[in-house]
């Protein structure tokens, strides 16, 4: 049977006046190494992705054949590709991409998938049904299925990309808000909010939605990995971003006929998506043994 | 048992309907001319005419909804455009594939991943216990199209011991199988470890030790079979995750699943290809997602009461 770690409301209270709630929890996060790894490869990730014009030495998209295939240098530090593009300016520029589609499929996940969750959880009834259903229709396509398929109506592109990569994460993030609202929405202070006059959408915005926060942030972090691996998948593909758009699944794709004669032009942007999958991985683990209060002690 | 998988049934049934719909929304949901997408960029009105006519779509709306529900109930699923064979066979022989492979990695995950799992949990904190948790980190978030290319450089290429792709004897899946479960084997290593631990701290684990019974009884006997149940969720859902894994293995592989089937119908606007594929991959997913849940009901009564 596992032990639910409590504290006296004594011990709370110094433990918060010590420093705040914030303060608190971005202590008990650094105590957890995989955590501050994580961390520490998404921060480098966002830096590289953000400065990445200031800091590629090289113009991504242009190339010298004359160049092509070379081997780490001095000139080119990760070597160059099949067009005689330096590796090192696309997997910066790649980043940027990958960061840019990360970001905007999350988000429009986030937005939708919290708003349907919390009105299919706080209303009940036949439009939680109708919600859930729904999410299930979605949730009926495994993996990457459903961006698939959006993509094959849609068309390739990064756009569509993002577009498709953002509604595969909805139903994750409305079971989430859903599982949570449900929990809250019979405590007292819910209650207490209705008692005093407050509407339906002050209490679901007001009170209950801030009380979601903790499992939406993880779930947010983790995201990103998997629309990560989702979106470079459809890149390898050929039905992402497109060409001469640096991304590092695309860059894997167009190496793969020369594994004999360079293979760290096919290693290098597997190498960064890996590191950048279990950073994001590690720091979202961290983030729900530091957020999760069955966990305290 | 039966009223339990009666109900579980009646709730497939808007979901197997809404993967009917999403698949039949895919032709109508791209921008132009459904007809002259299909007929291709260089056909006459002629062309487009016939393929209008021919694929339905002068009709209303509606009623082409209630064709494609009936064909496919029948599993018609139309002329692929591009080989003028019936959807239904090619559908048919690239999913026998996939199915095959899909087993074969589901192997592979499974005896990785309860072999990791078990001995971490019997070896908590050890060497072994970091190497493997560690080792299923990497291996969640490694993506399958690029272990796939490493697999290739170093069994294929470097030592020439297993083909690089292509069909044949059971050679050529040893390596695609690898690829697709290894992500797989990291998640059940991860639920199993878990699962052991939760079950070893249990009363009637203890009450085992103390009446004298060797580690390997206690283990094998008494915590492995409770601690198997909610690791066998995770095999169902994962065998739906490998229906989707497979479409870059494939890719990888160069092999005729049905994944490079609906890649390759993307490609060429073969949209009844993509469509029947669309729709008979949800479906598989859904049904597996069924047997897990009756079987999982099967080894946990509890959950037939739900």
């Amino acid at each position: 049977m596992s032990v639910v770690a409590t504290e006296t409301l004594r011990e709370r209270y110094e433990r918060v006046a010590a420093g705040g709630e914030l303060a608190d929890l971005w202590r008990r996060l650094r105590r957890n190494r995989a955590a501050v790894v994580g961390a520490g490869i998404v921060l480098v990730f966002v830096l590289l992705g953000v400065l990445a014009p200031v800091l590629v030495p090289y113009n991504p998209i242009q190339g010298n054949l004359n160049d092509r295939l070379l081997p780490f240098s001095g000139t080119h530090w990760l070597g160059t590709d099949e067009l005689g593009r330096d590796l090192l300016s696309r997997i910066l520029y790649g980043a940027r991409v990958s960061l840019q589609i990360q970001i905007v499929a999350v988000v429009l996940a986030l937005i939708v998938g919290v708003l349907l969750g919390s009105l299919s959880g706080y209303l009940g009834g036949y439009v939680d049904s109708l919600i859930m259903r729904c999410m299930d229709i979605l949730l009926a396509f495994p993996g990457i299925f459903l961006a698939l398929g959006i993509i094959a109506a849609l068309g390739p592109g990064l756009v569509n990309l993002m577009f498709a990569a953002g509604i595969s994460s909805i139903p994750q993030f409305a079971r989430i808000v859903r599982a949570s609202i449900l929990s809250l929405k019979e405590r007292e202070f819910v209650e207490a909010a209705l008692a005093l006059g407050s509407g339906s959408n002050r209490v679901m915005f007001r009170h209950l939605l801030p009380n979601c926060l903790a499992p939406i942030i993880v779930q947010s972090t983790l995201r990103m990995a998997t629309v990560l691996l989702t979106a470079s998948g459809l890149s390898f593909l050929g039905l992402g971003v497109q060409p001469p758009t640096p991304e590092w699944g695309a860059m894997l794709s167009n190496s793969r006929s020369y594994l004999v004669v360079a293979p760290h032009v096919a290693t290098i942007p597997g190498v960064a998506i890996m590191v950048v999958v279990v950073g994001f991985n590690l720091f979202g683990d961290g983030l729900r043994d530091t957020l999760d209060p069955r966990l305290r002690q | 048992m039966i009223a339990y998988i009666l109900r579980r049934l009646l709730m497939l049934v808007p979901v197997l309907f809404g993967v009917v719909l999403v698949s039949f929304s895919l032709l109508h949901l791209v921008p132009g001319d459904p007809a002259q997408i299909m007929a291709g960029e260089v056909a006459t009105a002629q062309d487009i005419a016939r393929i209008r006519a021919e694929y339905g779509l002068d009709k209303p709306l509606v009623v082409q909804f209630g064709h494609f529900v009936w064909n496919a109930a029948r599993g018609d699923f139309g002329i692929s455009i591009q080989s003028r064979h019936p959807v239904k066979e090619l559908l048919f022989q690239r999913l026998t594939f996939t199915l095959q492979l899909s087993l074969a990695s589901i192997l592979v995950a499974s005896t990785i991943g309860l072999l990791a799992g078990i001995i971490s949990s019997t070896r908590q904190y050890s060497v072994f216990d970091t190497a493997s948790m560690l080792g299923a980190l990497f291996g969640i978030s490694m993506p399958i199209f690029w272990l796939g290319i490493l697999l290739i450089l170093v069994f294929a290429v470097k030592l020439h011991w297993l083909p690089s792709g292509g069909t044949g004897s059971l050679r050529y899946l040893v390596l695609p199988a690898i690829a697709l479960g290894s992500a797989s084997a990291a998640v059940i290593a991860r639920m199993a470890r878990a699962s052991m631990l939760e079950v070893a701290r249990q009363d009637y684990i203890r009450t085992a030790r103390a009446t004298g019974y060797a580690e390997r009884v206690v283990i094998f006997r008494h915590a492995l079979k409770n601690a198997m149940i909610p690791v066998l969720t995770v095999f169902g859902l994962e065998f739906g995750y490998m229906l989707g894994g497979a479409v870059l293995t494939e890719t990888v592989f160069s092999l005729p699943g049905i994944g490079r089937l609906l890649v390759e119908g993307i490609f060429m606007r073969d949209y009844p290809v993509v469509q029947g594929a669309m729709m008979v991959v949800g479906t598989t997913f859904v049904l597996v997602n069924l047997l897990t849940d009756v079987a999982y009901a099967f080894f946990d009564p509890r959950i037939r009461y739900d």
